[in-house]
């Protein structure tokens, strides 16, 4: 299955040629009416990237050119682009890694509706965030705490890490080519979201007919695009959407062990690391039970 | 006049950054209508890209930690210029604060017995910073951010406000702003109003502040005449990139210093021993070889000067550069390549290391950075009332780097997200409580909306230059004129050149439509950097002493009669004046805190 990541992923890493003078972007100016690409030649300053670029267009022949960013540093994921058809921070995109040789393409976010040139409509996504029930967490100890293994922790963190640049959600072929899916899927992003609720060591919620049913982790078919388009490197795919598939799997055939795996050793004075239950591959119930977590089978 | 887009409330949270998103939970909390109001997407905030930590004496690692020591460091580290009472609040609530984040599911690194872990960082007598490796910043963000939409609190993403609104007895009942998107306004009632819009680094050339932080939460307050307190008091990371440009402005965090890195000049000297003030001298190592073991041995060991507050080491590094013996960009090398293995630099400072190598390629467990002073964070801003989070003006509430006070003369590393839990909760809580106690329904004033309207507009039908050239010219105004290291022929100069480019940014055009546009944007983002650099260059005037984050080189020493007082600028009729006016007097037995010897 070919998609837009792995087809266009020949973006080449030789650098600009010594001495070019200028460089060219062709960018993507219109709106919902439709529109066309325009090429911007700006002087080759070298040392840039993409976002550095265009922000020399808008200050120097564009000022009305729509795009977003804040942090130019790849941390709050909001300048995701197509770069060359690949989607991409533009603030990631060091132009030393791009043709240069030849106009660099950048256009909006195909999977999402348009607003204005770079800028598209992503409230899909802030409805679907909203449709996830929070983090509840069981009693702190006698003494006031909550106690955690940094083992177990490093395992919610990878998804934590996630800054919702939303390129998982464009690149996914289930909504991004089937707008009819988008009500009953909640896209690669939110499958992270959940499987860290789910893997959180002091959780104490159930979520999985939700996830089965109305958030349709089952339409995945693990194609692995947003494993690779992620900037974060998050491992989607085989960290969270195939746990929460087996999780889900496991509770509609085998409730008994959903309920070993839900029952936890009282994390105190030194919390045992509960990661084996929790591993993609964990799924009986290899913890000794003490104690039942506050939530019931189905 | 014309019909506008409305919308009542009884709590309006303008900025969702770590502060508004608190301030938010909080007054939603008591029943209070709120909603937040953010330029940008939700979760996109400038707090994302804090790294160290979150300051709280929970005594996790160091049990002999305490909310005393923890105020005697913020006030120490803030020349004693704070607000007492803030500094006490906060280092009070700063560990009720972080727990309760775990409790709305922030995962924090661990102790080894499975508690919140801590790390060092400068100015910090114990290690005090929870973390999440070195992205704790996301993980707050985040988690109010979730936090905020369990609870159904509706956010209006995108809509930059343009001026508050007053009533006849000048207190705040509504704001005016446009949705980015489509350019219409959309006008907001409400009882109360919350400012935690951020910062000002966007009216400097090197800053490490997004596109966001153009001072519009000041400007506001100023224009719905709230007092400022401290403007000069701008804070300039020491160590930001220099070099290569996709980096610049990119801080490295002061966690690098803490795991071990050094600074060190051109000669490949490790300067800062040079620079140990006799205010600091007792509690840092003066040899690089009681230095090297605090890293393994921090009982019977001094500190070593990397870790002085970092408006000492941002003064070191300047004096490096000016006697010629900077890097080749303009900067001074942080080294931790050659000290630490780059296993351990991995494991320490992923993303760090992630970032530099993706955005500049640069591999810092290889070869050295570059770096600089660059534009942070501003320590002074709107006067508020410490409990409540008041401004002077009625209604109006501040929380976050926008109010002025808790950090004083410089802040210390891990204490502005502290700082905005602690304060945006109690922002929330007050401006609720003002506004349930405010009876009837909030009458706006047709005729000041159709005036902030026309206003907002204008630049439409004008033309002059560009507000990218303007902005450009601030910026090299401010970064030479009004920098780290200020004079007073160089200030008065810049008070002049503010004149003239007040004159131009008012001539300023934009082309095209009022969909998106970030021209237009910018047109009026400008005029709230403008105002920002006004009350900083004349507080810096004024300010005749050397004090923290405020270094006059026609002044070098602090003044005491300069420290019992407060910067205040504010607008009367039309003109933005400037005026000492006396500290809080901190009561006694605060102040014996400060004479125990330790």
């Amino acid at each position: 299955m070919a998609t837009e990541a792995t087809v266009t992923a020949a973006t080449r890493t030789d650098g600009a040629p010594v001495g070019q003078p200028t460089v060219t972007l062709r960018l993507w100016r219109g709106d919902e009416s439709g529109g066309e690409f325009v090429d911007y030649t700006v002087e080759n300053l070298g040392g840039e990237v993409v976002l550095d670029v265009v922000h020399r267009i808008q200050a120097e022949q564009a000022p009305d050119l729509a795009v977003r960013w804040n942090c130019k540093a790849g941390k709050c994921g909001s300048c995701s682009a197509e770069i060359n058809g690949r989607p991409r921070l533009m603030c990631m995109t060091r132009m030393s890694t791009l043709e240069i040789t030849t106009p660099i393409t950048v256009s909006p976010l195909r999977a999402n509706p348009i607003i204005r040139d770079l800028v598209t409509d992503v409230s899909f996504h802030f409805a679907v965030a909203r449709k996830i029930p929070a983090f509840r967490p069981g009693p702190r100890e006698a003494d006031g705490t909550y106690r955690m293994a940094q083992v177990d922790v490093e395992r919610v963190q990878e998804f934590r890490k996630c800054i919702e640049c939303f390129l998982c959600q464009n690149v996914c072929h289930v909504i991004r080519d089937h707008e009819e899916n988008k009500p009953a899927f909640a896209g690669p992003r939110f499958f992270a979201r959940l499987a860290e609720l789910e893997m959180h060591p002091l959780d104490t919620l159930d979520r999985r007919d939700l996830i089965s049913r109305d958030l349709g982790v089952g339409l995945c078919n693990i194609t692995k695009c947003c494993t690779e388009v992620c900037p974060e490197g998050i491992h989607i795919t085989d960290n969270a959407i195939i746990p929460l598939k087996e999780r889900v799997v496991d509770a509609r055939y085998d409730p008994i062990a959903w309920l070993g795996r839900k029952i936890r050793r009282r994390p105190s004075p030194t919390p045992a690391p509960v990661a084996a239950a929790l591993s993609p591959a964990g799924r009986s119930g290899e913890v000794i039970s003490t104690e039942l977590a506050p939530r019931s089978a189905p | 006049m014309a019909e506008y887009e409305t919308h009542t409330l009884d709590v309006l949270i303008i900025g969702a950054g770590g502060a508004g998103l608190r301030a938010a939970v909080e007054a939603s909390a008591t029943g209070a209508r709120t909603a937040l109001v953010c330029k940008s997407l939700l979760g996109k905030a400038h707090t994302v890209m804090a790294e160290g930590g979150v300051a709280a004496a929970l005594g996790n690692v160091w049990p002999e930690d305490n909310w005393k020591v923890h105020f005697r460091d913020t006030m120490r580290g803030g020349k004693m210029l704070n607000n007492w009472r803030m500094a006490q609040i906060h280092a009070q609530e700063a560990p009720d604060r972080v727990l309760e984040l775990e409790e709305w599911g922030a995962v924090f690194d661990r102790t080894p017995d499975g508690r919140i872990l801590q790390r060092d960082f400068g100015g910090h007598r114990y290690a005090r910073l929870a973390h999440v490796g070195d992205r704790t910043g996301l993980e707050l963000l985040r988690t109010c951010q979730q936090r905020a939409v369990s609870l159904g609190i509706e956010v209006f993403m995108e809509c930059k406000i343009v001026r508050l609104l007053t009533d006849s007895s000048g207190a705040v009942n509504g704001a005016v702003g446009f949705w980015r998107e489509s350019g219409k306004f959309v006008v907001f009632g409400a009882k109360a109003i919350v400012l935690a819009a951020g910062g000002v680094g966007k009216t400097w050339k090197f800053t490490s502040n997004s596109w966001e932080g153009t001072g519009d939460g000041h400007a506001l307050a100023l224009w719905a005449g709230a007092d400022m307190i401290d403007m000069e008091c701008v804070q300039f990371h020491p160590t930001g990139m220099v070099w290569p440009p996709s980096a610049r402005g990119l801080l490295v965090t002061e966690g690098v210093r803490g795991d071990g890195g050094v600074l060190r000049n051109s000669d490949g000297e490790r300067f800062m021993f040079n620079y140990i003030p006799e205010f600091y001298a007792k509690e840092t190592a003066d040899t690089i070889e009681e230095g090297d073991q605090w890293y393994e041995n921090k009982t019977d060991f001094r500190r070593p000067p990397e870790l002085l507050p970092r408006d000492e080491v941002a003064r070191a590094i300047n004096s490096e550069v000016k006697a010629g013996r900077g890097s080749p960009h303009g900067g001074v090398f942080l080294d931790i390549a050659s000290r630490r293995s780059p296993e351990y630099i991995k494991r320490r400072l992923p993303s760090m290391y992630h970032q530099f190598k993706e955005l500049a390629d640069v591999d810092i467990t290889a070869e050295p950075m570059e770096i600089g002073p660059t534009c942070h964070y501003i320590m002074g801003g709107i006067r508020v009332e410490a409990d409540t989070a008041a401004t002077t003006v009625a209604g109006l509430f501040a929380a976050g780097e926008v109010a002025g006070g808790m950090h004083g003369a410089n802040r210390l590393g891990g204490n502005s997200l502290s700082d905005l839990l602690v304060f945006g909760r109690r922002a929330g809580k007050y401006a609720a409580e003002h506004a349930l106690g405010r009876s009837g329904d909030v009458e706006i004033d047709d005729a000041q909306v159709d005036a902030v309207a026309q206003h907002a507009l204008a630049p439409f039908a004008r033309d002059g230059e560009n507000p990218y050239s303007v902005h450009h010219a601030l910026q090299e105004t401010m970064q030479s004129l009004v920098g780290i290291i200020r004079t007073e022929s160089e200030l008065v100069e810049a008070r002049d050149a503010l004149d003239k480019l007040d004159e131009r940014a008012a001539k300023a055009a934009v082309e095209g439509h009022r969909q998106f546009n970030p021209g237009w944007h910018l047109a009026l983002d400008l005029e709230s950097m403008l105002a920002v650099a006004r009350c900083t260059t004349l507080g810096a005037i004024e300010r005749k002493e050397s004090r923290g984050g405020h270094t006059r080189d026609d002044y070098p020493g602090p003044d005491p009669a300069f420290g019992k007082v407060n910067m205040v600028t504010r607008v009367r009729d039309g003109e933005v004046v400037v005026a000492p006016e006396p500290l809080l007097e901190m009561p006694d037995e605060l102040k014996t805190l400060f004479e125990e010897a330790h």
